[in-house]
């Protein structure tokens, strides 16, 4: 099967010495949606920034559609849709004009545009609202008007760069509705980018983990899960003890991977219902103070654990830090 | 696909928003009728200086209300970059074929249109204030092209400022510090002659002198040679100041 994207060690620095991308490579087989998941400022956005020709990368290569996005950025803009982080839509126009004059930057005209917008309001649920000024739209409808955007010419490949971020619990989970939909007809490639765990769970057929610029792992997200063998222990501690925990766990035959972050202590089970007796009985023995204890089968949380070295949490708390 | 048919789709754009907001273009007209009629009445026995050209000031005046509301409304221009800048309609547009140029050519011929609308109620206005303009309606259709082109340049130059100072504060500044003083010195309110001596210098390169000079010579004058000078140094302004901007957009786009 042919690739729909391909990116090959792409490097990107921007002033201030800020390393957005560090070697990031990873490849799209055609008619899927894959995911990358990362939190941010893992570099998700530059990379969608360099696949849709907005941004030029310092080193490596990409293609979309079969099209080196450097040699032939024009040919790719008519190859791709884009569904950016923030909305892109014309506040003072309705959605129909902002429907019909992306429509008409893509060359589209008469009859064939008048029928495609029809169809896209229909299906994004804005028929009602078609000629309402988009100012007045809520959030939910706001973003289904960028995602009809994006589809007006019937692009090769879409990308969704952070879909449903910043929506009402209940809107992204419509939102979803609609991005699986895509996902069932034929041909589209979706790039999506997420920092939501359960959206990269549920949307992405495959998906590679962003962490620092690079990519950390990379598979479907069963297999990723599958990999990690075993199940999740969360100890959760009365105080903050740092290396006494991992002292009185490390020596445990039945856990591995045991890491302490605050109160939290994390670690792998092959069975982790029998390795709960042991694991309080030896923090117990360490005079260390339990509050709770939970296990749980891999999540892509724990994933992005084991291949990133730190939990989500902390990496976005890290690049808060950073920013500031 | 072509700028030109780009550029006409934004500009439809731009024309659509504006007439929606009927309240904005009735306050950018309360300037002009402010100084047609204020000024009009005030400076009103100025036209009994000796020297002073014409019969009567509302005469003379009136060219130049047109041209400093096309430098005005043209100046803003750069406000709907700064908007479209950071709601991210800039970026949408940018991952489409669509043409660099139009995102700004779309914008200055909206700005033309709306200066032609806006120059022709204003000359209704001076009508109304008994002003005649002895060339007739083809010396006032050249009066509102040269506001129109004046308009482009400094629509263009708008622009390019707000893709470089990407802030609506700072555009506002910087606009102003630019425009201001130019009205000043120029023949808008006052005929050469009566001009202190290092003004008179300093109006010979202000474009917008060379806009007031042309616009009242297509309204009631008769010197086409200079006319045909001003014109065409306001057209080598309007390439200028439109290369700026592209070139502006280009370190833009380079900087996402």
């Amino acid at each position: 099967m042919q690739s729909a994207i391909e990116a090959q060690g792409l490097v990107k620095t921007y002033p201030g010495d800020v390393r957005a991308l560090d070697g990031l490579s990873f490849e799209v087989p055609e008619g899927t949606v894959f995911g990358l998941l990362g939190p941010n400022g893992a570099g998700k956005s530059t990379t969608v920034k360099i696949l849709t020709t907005l941004a030029q990368p310092d080193e490596g290569a990409a293609t979309v559609a079969g099209l080196d996005v450097l040699a032939n950025p024009g040919r790719v803009r008519r190859a791709i849709g884009v569904v950016a982080q923030r909305s892109g839509v014309d506040r003072e126009a309705t959605g129909r004009e902002n429907l019909r004059l992306q429509g008409q930057v893509h060359g589209m005209r008469g009859r064939e545009l008048e029928q495609k917008i029809d169809m896209l309001l229909e299906r994004f649920r804005l028929s009602d609202a078609a000629d309402r000024i988009v100012r007045g739209y809520s959030g939910g409808m706001e973003r289904r008007l960028d995602v009809a955007l994006g589809l007006v010419h019937t692009p090769q490949v879409l990308f969704l760069d952070e879909p449903t971020t910043g929506l009402d619990p209940e809107v992204r989970t419509e939102m979803w509705h609609e991005i699986e939909e895509l996902a069932g007809e034929q041909g589209v490639t979706v790039l999506l980018t997420t920092h939501y765990m359960e959206e990269a769970d549920r949307l992405a057929a495959r998906l590679a983990i962003v962490d620092r610029g690079r990519i950390v792992a990379e598979g479907s997200p069963d297999e990723l899960k599958r990999e990690l063998r075993g199940d999740a222990v969360h100890v959760e501690l009365g105080e903050s003890v740092n290396g006494r925990a991992v002292e009185a766990l490390g020596r445990l035959e039945l856990v591995s991977d045991v890491s302490v972050e605050g109160r939290a202590v994390h670690a792998r089970a092959d069975d982790g219902a029998r390795a709960v007796p042991s694991v309080l009985q030896a923090l117990e023995a360490h005079g260390i103070a339990v509050a709770s204890v939970t296990v749980a089968r891999p999540s892509l949380e724990d994933v992005y654990l084991r291949y990133a070295g730190r939990t989500f949490g902390e990496a976005e708390a890290e690049e808060k830090e950073t920013k500031r | 696909m072509s700028i030109a048919a780009h550029s006409w789709y934004m500009m439809i754009r731009h024309l659509r928003a504006l007439g929606r907001q009927p309240w904005w273009i009735a306050i950018t007209l309360t300037q002009p009728i402010i100084w047609l009629v204020l000024f009009g009445s005030v400076f009103k026995s100025a036209a009994n200086i000796p020297g002073f050209g014409d019969d009567s000031y509302v005469d003379f005046f009136a060219p130049g209300v047109v041209i400093m509301t096309a430098f005005f409304s043209a100046g803003w221009g750069g406000m709907t970059m700064i908007e479209d800048m950071d709601r991210g309609v800039i970026d949408r547009f940018l991952a489409t074929p669509v043409r660099l140029g139009a995102l700004i050519t779309g914008r200055t011929m909206q700005g033309a249109v709306v200066i032609a609308i806006q120059s022709a109620i204003i000359v209704g206005l001076a009508l109304l204030l008994g002003a005649g303009f002895s060339n007739g309606p083809l010396g006032v259709v050249g009066m509102i092209l040269v506001a129109s082109l004046l308009g482009t340049s400094v629509a263009a130059l708008s622009n390019g400022l707000a893709l470089v100072v990407r802030r609506e504060e700072t555009l506002i500044a910087t606009i102003n510090v630019l425009l201001f003083p130019l009205t000043f010195v120029s023949t808008a309110f006052m005929p050469e002659d009566l001009l202190p001596g290092w003004v008179q210098t300093v109006a010979d390169v202000n474009p917008l002198n060379w806009a007031v000079e042309a616009a009242r010579i297509s309204a009631s004058g008769d010197d086409w040679g200079t006319l045909a000078v001003y014109t065409g140094a306001l057209l080598a302004l309007a390439l200028a100041c439109a290369a700026f901007a592209t070139r502006a957009f280009r370190s833009y786009r380079a900087s996402l």
